[in-house]
């Protein structure tokens, strides 16, 4: 059996199998959840980012007759439940007591019989506040004297989180010492949101009989989300439901807990009903997990030839009111220290200095493998200052210093190692895709009449694939996922899995997988996630770790499987297991392939009167949890070619290529959608979106009018090309390739903004590239984009 | 998910029914046309009418004609049948070129030019370009119908000559022998004007006998910049007129900063896209496409 046309047997193209439901709007979210006798909640929001609170009247609220209940941060304080702790070892505000640290922050909870009456609720509570001076901008945060804004920690003094570093200082000194030239630039990625279609939400329903807890969530993790409730509100874990129905997109905004959930559940719980609570757009946008806001100062050393010797910075992290980030808890700055990219670098140093601000919480979320994204362009946009500075061509200077072959796997010096990579291959490729050479000629013509045209390289590489779980860990839960696959009598298979699909194609992909290991049709192997009751624990989906740690899992389910057919085969032939060969779909004598069973034959067999070998039980049933040995490390090669409008500071971004390695391609079709999809997010990110906020700490960014995505309009037609290097510690050499786009592409688009115009002088322009900010930038005059433009 | 607070709801059956129930319910009553401004910002709760009147059945404000010599566009024509209409483009460019860049199709389909107008929002494309253009309105209220120049109709922002129970029925422009044309920078398809500009030329034996000149989102007084339409008249239509023309249509525009641009680059748009639109008016002028 090979691989033919639109329906493989295992790997290769085909169709999506989920997508039948969701093109007929078949789906089901969480807001299509309707239970009888269900009440809706709303919250109430700070309009003030910091404010200290002198009174919560919630009477006339309470007199609604529609009104079922009112919960204030008073009322869970009575339950332990006012603040709840956050996925990096700090704690949250569920409902505010103290103060409001965020405009958009939860101070109340209404629950009602129908969505209208629960918000026309809000607008019945009196909340006198008595404002205090907030702190905007990140790098007044540390100021002496500027505000406190956790005063709920005892003795704090000031908005400092932590500090962080990796590498190796003196080492990077010494080189920076030595070289020949040295490069720095300042830099913010600034502060953007994951906005997936679907916001967040819940419905909870505590059956006061049984007392068992079922919450319908969107989560990108539910198991970890079950045992975080277990702990915070310590409710049995086995009394505790979390189903994860279909997600419309997460993007790292659904890995955390929020506010709102828990408030569901308390208010199923004081009112006996089920409770839901969806957010709205305005709601998600101004207090759910954003991400990046990066401050970052870098420096790159160099020799006069175009050896990069070292690279150094020193970022300033803006975390928000309450550091909520979600990450693998040993790393506060996620896997920022990858900074060294994909170069063949002698020393590297970076620190991380988090503080506190007067914005929402979060941080990581978004599609950046917990921070690669800013390493990523921390580094692009250092090449391409470096370069400039040396009068290279930057595709030829990261030629120079790309990793090469023979160097993997190839340890880093902040500690990362490289897995596999034929990184000059993807570059090449690359760049005969985009026919470099003959783009540099006509830029050079279109230079001579005066135009802005611009050519952007980038070179990612990538980290995915948390843990291995000594290493990586939330909240002491270590980072590996089980899967558990089920083989019917006749041959038809249910695999069990513990991440969580969010629109990435999981039950599709999934089931290649096994498909691919015992040679059954894709369409015969049923694929279940997203409800605790029902899948095997693990971590959940995230930094592209669906398939690097959950693929993995299936793939050696299918194998342990494989292997009990094997014995079953061997009873049936009555032969030694020893003599039976395998090839796609059955198990045959070894000289005599005439003599074999198919998979449906073994699995009727296993079900059946026959006699079975020593180590068959009764069924062909495995389960497994895959804990990765390491992570695993895509990497791909972006041009992107853009135009600047002189007059105005449009950009065109007129082609890109995205060369992308993934290793293995489980699904070539689901992979070009993901490249896609992040490819438009990293040009949205880059031209258009940032979360600002103005001086009194109100949110910039609060609405799509605000706050934009990138349509079909401004994105070019995507050029794809691909290199295959599989990981060689992954089952099937596969690697994540979620976030891999969006970790690449923003630094091809503005290193082809700003090489567009250099012959204006102009070394660099922060994100997003919008018309203002480079015609600013083209005149020497950029602003602030994390502030409001004055 | 946004929910609005609660509101009555009637629909009108013709034009003396919808002001009869704008009579009948009072100040705080609103016209719903399209919906696409006044909804949005309910569910937002920053508009809380008590009553709306859905004016949809009015199918006689939904027609584009000809009549003695004027363009005349129903209040209720969608931006979609503007768009679409033959008439339109060929003796308004001015209008395809704006109604090409007005939100997307999903708003265009279901927005109204009256609407658009009544809403008088301070960056709306079509009151730059029906200012431009010097059209007239023509509205109904309980003492009966008058005619406004579209450039008294605006009294500020989201604030016009309408009163209380009177209704916008239709948009009228002469069809002259103007050339014209709408520039427009946006941060997205779809997104408001960071800064527009409309040009309308109408030319005399190489002379400009009459300019229009309307401008969106950068606080031009009545969405016009009158001295520099004043200017242009009587002179050729050159590239040194146009560029002078367009640093006084900066000038006298009062843009504020917000996060589509500070006010140096806006009043910098103005004066840009002022001499753009002028010059793909000329080149139609010279029935070059533009």
């Amino acid at each position: 059996m090979t691989t033919t046309g639109e329906r493989p047997v295992g790997f290769g193209r085909m169709t999506r199998k989920e997508d039948a439901r969701f093109v007929r709007g078949h789906g089901t979210y969480v807001d299509d959840v309707r239970l009888p006798g269900m009440l809706y909640g709303a919250v109430l929001r700070s309009p003030l980012a910091h404010a200290r609170i002198v009174s919560v009247d919630t009477s006339a609220a309470e007199a609604h007759p529609k009104v079922r209940a009112v919960i204030t941060g008073e009322t869970l304080a009575g339950l332990g439940l006012a603040w709840m702790p956050t996925l990096s070892y700090d704690t949250q505000a569920v409902l505010a007591t103290d103060k409001v640290r965020f405009q958009g922050q939860e101070v109340a909870f209404v629950v009602a019989e129908d969505r209208y009456a629960a918000r026309d609720a809000l607008e019945l509570i009196d909340v006198e506040y008595d404002p205090l001076p907030p702190v905007v901008d990140a790098r007044r945060a540390l100021d002496p004297g500027a505000p406190v804004i956790r005063d709920d920690k005892e003795g704090r003094t000031d908005n400092h989180v932590f500090d962080w570093e990796a590498g190796d200082r003196a080492a990077t000194d010494e080189v920076f010492a030595r070289a020949d030239v040295v490069v720095g630039q300042d830099m913010l990625y600034p502060r953007v949101h994951p906005a997936p279609l679907e916001t967040c939400g819940t419905v909870a329903d505590m059956d006061a009989v049984t007392g068992k807890l079922t919450v319908w969530s969107t989560t990108q993790a539910p198991h970890a989300h079950r045992t975080l409730y277990a702990m915070v509100a310590g409710l049995p874990e086995h009394k505790i439901r979390v189903i994860s129905p279909d997600i419309g997109g997460g993007f790292g905004n659904k890995v955390g807990i929020y506010p709102g959930y828990v408030c569901a559940v308390v208010g199923s719980i004081v009112t006996g009903k089920p409770v839901k609570w969806v957010e709205d757009r305005s709601e998600n946008l101004m207090s759910t997990s954003f991400a990046r806001d990066y401050h970052m100062p870098g420096e790159m050393a160099a020799s006069r030839d175009g050896r990069i010797l070292g690279v150094r910075v020193k970022v300033l992290a803006d975390h928000g009111a309450f550091n909520s980030t979600a990450q693998p808890t040993k790393y506060p700055a996620g896997f920022f220290h990858i900074f060294t990219g994909s170069y063949d670098i002698e020393a590297a140093h970076c620190e991380v200095t988090g503080v506190y601000t007067n914005k929402a919480p979060g941080g990581v979320a978004y599609a950046c493998s917990f921070r690669v994204t800013e390493a990523v362009y921390l580094v692009e946009r250092m090449v391409d200052v470096l370069a400039a500075e040396l009068g290279t061509d930057p595709a030829e200077l990261r030629m120079r210093n790309l990793l090469r072959p023979e160097q993997f796997p190839y340890r880093n010096k902040t500690g990362w190692e490289y897995d596999s990579g034929d990184y000059p291959r993807a570059l090449r490729l690359a760049m005969d895709l985009a026919h470099y050479e003959e783009l540099r000629r006509e830029q050079a013509e279109r230079r001579e009449r005066g135009e802005l045209m611009g050519i952007g390289v980038s070179f990612f590489t990538e980290a995915v694939g948390a843990g291995p779980r000594k290493h990586m860990d939330i909240l002491g839960l270590g980072m590996a996922d089980g899967a558990e696959l089920r083989v019917h009598p006749t041959g038809k298979a249910v695999l069990r899995i513990s991440v969580q699909t969010q629109g990435q194609g999981h039950e599709t992909t999934f089931a290649q997988i096994v498909a691919e290991e015992l040679g059954i049709p894709p369409e015969d192997i049923d694929v279940v996630h997203g409800d605790t009751d029902q899948t095997p624990f693990g971590l959940g989906t995230y930094g592209s770790r669906s398939t690097p740690v959950s693929g993995a899992a299936a793939a050696l389910v299918a194998r342990k499987v494989r292997e009990r057919a094997r014995l079953v085969a061997s009873a049936m032939l009555e032969v030694s297991p020893d003599d039976l060969e395998w090839e796609k779909g059955r198990w045959f004598v070894t000289g005599d392939p005439d003599q074999g069973r198919t998979m449906a034959e073994i699995a009727l067999a296993a079900h059946s009167t026959l006699e079975l070998p020593e180590g068959v039980e009764g069924h062909l049933d495995a389960s497994c949890v895959y804990n990765p040995p390491n992570l695993t490390f895509p990497f791909g090669a972006y041009i992107c070619v853009a135009d600047v409008d002189a007059g105005t500071g449009q950009v065109k971004v007129r082609r890109f290529v995205a060369v992308d390695d993934c290793g293995t391609r489980i699904n070539p079709m689901i992979v070009e959608g993901q490249v896609h999809g992040g490819l438009a997010d990293g040009l949205g990110m880059a031209l258009m979106q940032v979360i600002a906020f103005d001086e009194d700490g109100n949110c910039l960014g609060g609405s799509f009018m605000d706050y934009l995505l990138p349509t079909a309009v401004e994105c070019p037609s995507w050029e794809l090309g691909e290199t295959v290097t599989p990981s060689p510690h992954h089952p099937i050499g596969a690697k994540g390739v979620g976030e891999s786009a969006t970790v690449g592409s923003p630094a091809a688009v503005v290193n082809a903004v700003v090489d567009a115009l250099r012959p204006l002088g102009v070394r660099h322009v922060d994100m997003p590239l919008t018309p203002a900010a480079v015609w600013r930038a083209a005149r020497g005059q950029p602003f602030r984009s994390d502030l409001a433009i004055t | 998910m946004q929910v609005p607070a609660t509101f009555q709801y009637a629909r009108a059956t013709g034009v003396e029914h919808a002001i009869e129930l704008l009579t009948r319910y009072g100040p705080e009553a609103r016209l719903v046309a399209g919906g696409h401004s006044l909804l949005p910002m309910m569910k937002l709760r920053l508009a809380q009418p008590e009553a709306l009147i859905d004016i949809n059945g009015l199918d006689e404000l939904t027609r584009i004609r000809v009549d003695g010599g004027e363009l005349a566009v129903g209040a209720m024509v969608r931006h979609a049948g503007l768009l679409a209409s033959a008439v339109v483009g060929e003796h308004f460019p001015v209008l395809r070129d704006a109604e090409r860049m007005i939100a997307d199709p999903l708003v265009r389909n279901r927005g109204t030019v009256g609407g658009s107008l009544c809403q008088a929002d301070p960056s709306e494309d079509l009151s730059a370009a029906f200012c431009a253009l010097r059209a007239t309105l023509v509205a109904q209220g309980p003492d009966g119908r008058r005619v406004v120049p579209v450039r008294e109709f605006f009294l500020g922002p989201y604030e016009t000559v309408l009163g209380e129970a009177e209704l916008l029925l239709e948009v009228r422009v002469p069809i002259r022998s103007h050339a014209s044309a709408y520039r427009k920078v946006e941060r997205r398809a779809g997104d408001w004007a960071v800064a527009a500009a409309a040009a309308v030329l109408e030319l005399s034996g190489g002379v400009v006998t009459e300019a229009g000149i309307g401008l969106t989102a950068v606080g031009a007084p009545r969405f016009v910049a009158e001295e520099a339409e004043r200017y242009l008249c009587g002179g050729p239509p050159d590239e040194e007129r146009f560029a002078e023309a367009g640093r006084v249509a900066g000038e006298e525009c009062r843009p504020s900063a917000d996060q589509r641009g500070p006010v140096d680059y806006k009043r910098h748009l103005a004066a840009e896209l002022t001499v753009r639109a002028l010059r793909a008016a000329a080149a139609r002028a010279q029935g070059q496409e533009a």
